[in-house]
């Protein structure tokens, strides 16, 4: 007898998998490692080559992401002594901060807009989606078609009449228009990925709940909503993913008040001396809430993409 | 409970009629079990009772009040469902709870625990409230189905082949529970199967459907011993019943020429000649397969039947079932 098995994995093959899977990992990681050590160096640290991998960390690229700052004579910083520790940094390069910079303006819009309109699209995709999936809609196909052909180009092609558009309607710049362009652009796949996923939930579940005295809508919210949370869940992530990150529009669209984070994140690079510690430590940031929201739907998101995968 | 009346119902899906006016009254405290094979309307039939689906014609009464118009929640009825349809987010007990929950019911929550753990007690599933539904055996499972049923107090249990995906032994134990419980509560219950046995141990009445019509109605001995056509004669007794040509006997009657024999209608060791082609020992019967001028019929024998391939035997009928061409009962 042996334990040699046709469907388990031997010991070598498992450890063979498991290292290609760490160097993986390690490959896709280090982009990101490098940023994030970038954002603890100094300017100088931050271009020396060969990099240095071992560097003292400081916090002056935190600093002059959130702060403007102005040189100031020897005289008025020596009768300005720093109140505090941001202040000693700005101090020890020979200049004062003059005031806030405008990346927490812009890191909220990124909020604001990405997680609104990835709100939106999963709100609306799943009231279309559960129709397209429950209904005799008329020309159900050529309208799913439809809706999947505005994925068919990348968006960007329609940046010009978008933006005059925007212009006439006096949606530029505002937070309500990047919203909707987001939501129009998600959309599309909210619908797809949601209709796959209600495609799965028997329809004799709502009819369970019909003869057991609910009716449809109240069946769609007991009985249908929470067997479809994987669903919503990753169809959220997706969404937010593509709301969070997205570039062009926001540099076309937006230059104030609802400028997103992307764009304005490279202009940081300053006047003069390039800040890449400053760019680092903004890229950093922007990294956290999507990395947040994605752990905390992490297990919905690997129960989502393994999905109709396996007949249950 | 209530009676239930199906006043000339159709129902058609694109150009395939499931149902072609039916007429079927289920009194109160009936056990009417509508028979017939895969396609012919027992489970349109179903949910046409059900509010499911909606009559293209004809008109749907409980208790004397037209419902073909309303939604399931308004007929007040109860399903189990073939494939159990338990809700896979709930425990058993929060699906045994969900009906009576509904804005229909809204019972209190102490009523309701009183009255699930009274179920459950009945369906010996006590000890599963708290699980999750998914974690349930195929068995477990049409307990909660059925329960989910029984917590109520309906105007008519709806059950659609709750039993078919159950092993053997489950089935029979189920059948015979079920058989209990509608006596004890004496509830009206119309009931879908394709199981010959069901139908006859279960039924008050049995109701047999061919494409979609009502053929025949009544109690299971009525429809076995007096069916009205060669095609309800087919949906009960086992081994099913033989036809020949009426012709290879004498005695037929003016217009029969089909000649159907069940078991007891063969008398063994007289009449014309047959070839014993094999014997099938099924432990409690013996399955004897003969055929006579170029026909096959299978009858029952003595479970020690001494009898080999080859051998002759002469067989001869005893009140038989005659039919004419299209398949009618001649008398």
């Amino acid at each position: 007898m042996t334990n040699w098995s046709l469907t388990e994995p031997s010991n070598t093959q498992k450890y063979v998998a498991g290292t290609l899977v760490a160097i993986y990992a390690l490959v896709t990681l280090l982009p990101i490692l490098w940023i994030l050590s970038t954002g603890f160096k100094t300017p100088t640290d931050s271009i020396a080559y060969p990099p240095k991998l071992i560097f003292e960390p400081t916090l002056e690229g935190y600093v002059n992401l959130f702060t403007t700052q102005t040189r100031q004579t020897e005289e008025y910083l020596a009768n300005n002594p720093p109140n505090n520790w941001y202040e000693q940094i700005v101090h020890d390069k020979g200049m004062v901060i003059a005031g806030p910079s405008r990346f927490g303006e812009r890191f909220l819009n990124s909020v604001i807009i990405g997680f609104g309109s990835t709100f939106l699209s999963v709100f609306l995709g799943t009231l279309a989606a559960y129709a397209f999936s429950r209904y005799k809609v008329p020309l159900k196909d050529d309208l799913l078609f439809f809706i999947l052909s505005t994925r068919m180009m990348p968006p960007i092609a329609v940046a010009i009449p978008i933006f005059l558009m925007f212009r006439t309607l006096g949606l530029s710049d505002t937070h309500a228009g990047m919203i909707l362009l987001y939501t129009a652009v998600n959309l599309s796949l909210a619908v797809w990925l949601l209709k796959g996923f209600i495609d799965e939930i028997p329809i004799e579940y709502e009819e369970a709940a019909l003869i057991d005295g609910y009716t449809r809508f109240q069946a769609f919210i007991k009985v249908v909503l929470p067997q479809a949370t994987t669903g919503i869940a990753s169809t959220a992530i997706f969404c937010l993913i593509f709301a969070w990150n997205e570039y062009a529009f926001a540099v076309l669209l937006t230059s104030g008040t609802a400028q997103t984070a992307p764009p304005f994140i490279p202009t940081i690079i300053g006047v003069g001396g390039q800040d890449w510690p400053a760019v680092a430590a903004g890229a950093t940031l922007f990294l956290v809430p999507v990395m947040v929201f994605t752990i905390l739907l992490r297990r919905h998101l690997l129960r989502g993409i393994t999905f109709g995968a396996v007949r249950k | 409970m209530a009676e239930v009346e199906l006043r000339n119902i159709s129902k058609s899906f694109g150009r395939i009629d499931a149902v072609k006016d039916v007429s079927l009254t289920i009194s109160d405290g009936d056990f009417i079990v509508l028979l017939g094979p895969t396609g012919a309307g027992k489970t349109t039939t179903l949910r046409l009772v059900s509010g499911l689906e909606h009559p293209d014609r004809g008109t749907v009464f409980i208790d004397g009040n037209d419902v073909s118009k309303t939604t399931p929640a308004m007929r007040n009825v109860a399903m189990v469902f073939q494939q159990y349809s338990l809700y896979p987010h709930m425990t058993v007990y929060e699906n045994l709870a969900f009906p009576l929950r509904s804005p229909l019911l809204k019972t209190p929550e102490s009523k309701i625990k009183e009255k699930i753990s009274e179920i459950a007690e009945v369906l010996q599933i006590s000890h599963k409230l708290n699980n999750r539904t998914t974690e349930l055996s195929g068995g477990e499972m049409q307990r909660v189905s059925i329960g989910r049923a029984l917590v109520r107090n309906p105007s008519i249990y709806l059950m659609d082949e709750p039993l078919s995906s159950l092993d053997a032994k489950l089935r029979a134990d189920l059948r015979v529970e079920l058989k209990h419980i509608q006596a004890d509560l004496g509830a009206t219950l119309l009931y879908v199967t394709h199981d010959q046995i069901e139908a006859m141990t279960m039924a008050s009445k049995i109701g047999v459907l061919e494409e979609g019509r009502l053929v025949q109605v009544g109690p299971p001995r009525e429809i076995y011993e007096d069916p009205v056509s060669l095609y309800v004669s087919g949906r009960l007794g086992l081994p099913r019943i033989n036809t020949i040509p009426a012709s290879i006997f004498p005695g037929a009657p003016i217009g029969a020429t089909t000649l159907g024999l069940r078991s007891e209608h063969i008398e063994l060791g007289t009449g014309l000649p047959a070839n014993v082609i094999r014997l099938e020992h099924l432990g409690d019967q013996t399955q004897l397969h003969l055929e006579i001028e170029g026909h096959k019929i299978i009858t029952l024998t003595d479970v020690h039947s001494q009898l080999q391939p080859d051998d002759i035997i002469h067989i001869q009928p005893k009140d038989p079932l005659y039919f004419d061409p299209s398949g009618n009962r001649v008398r």
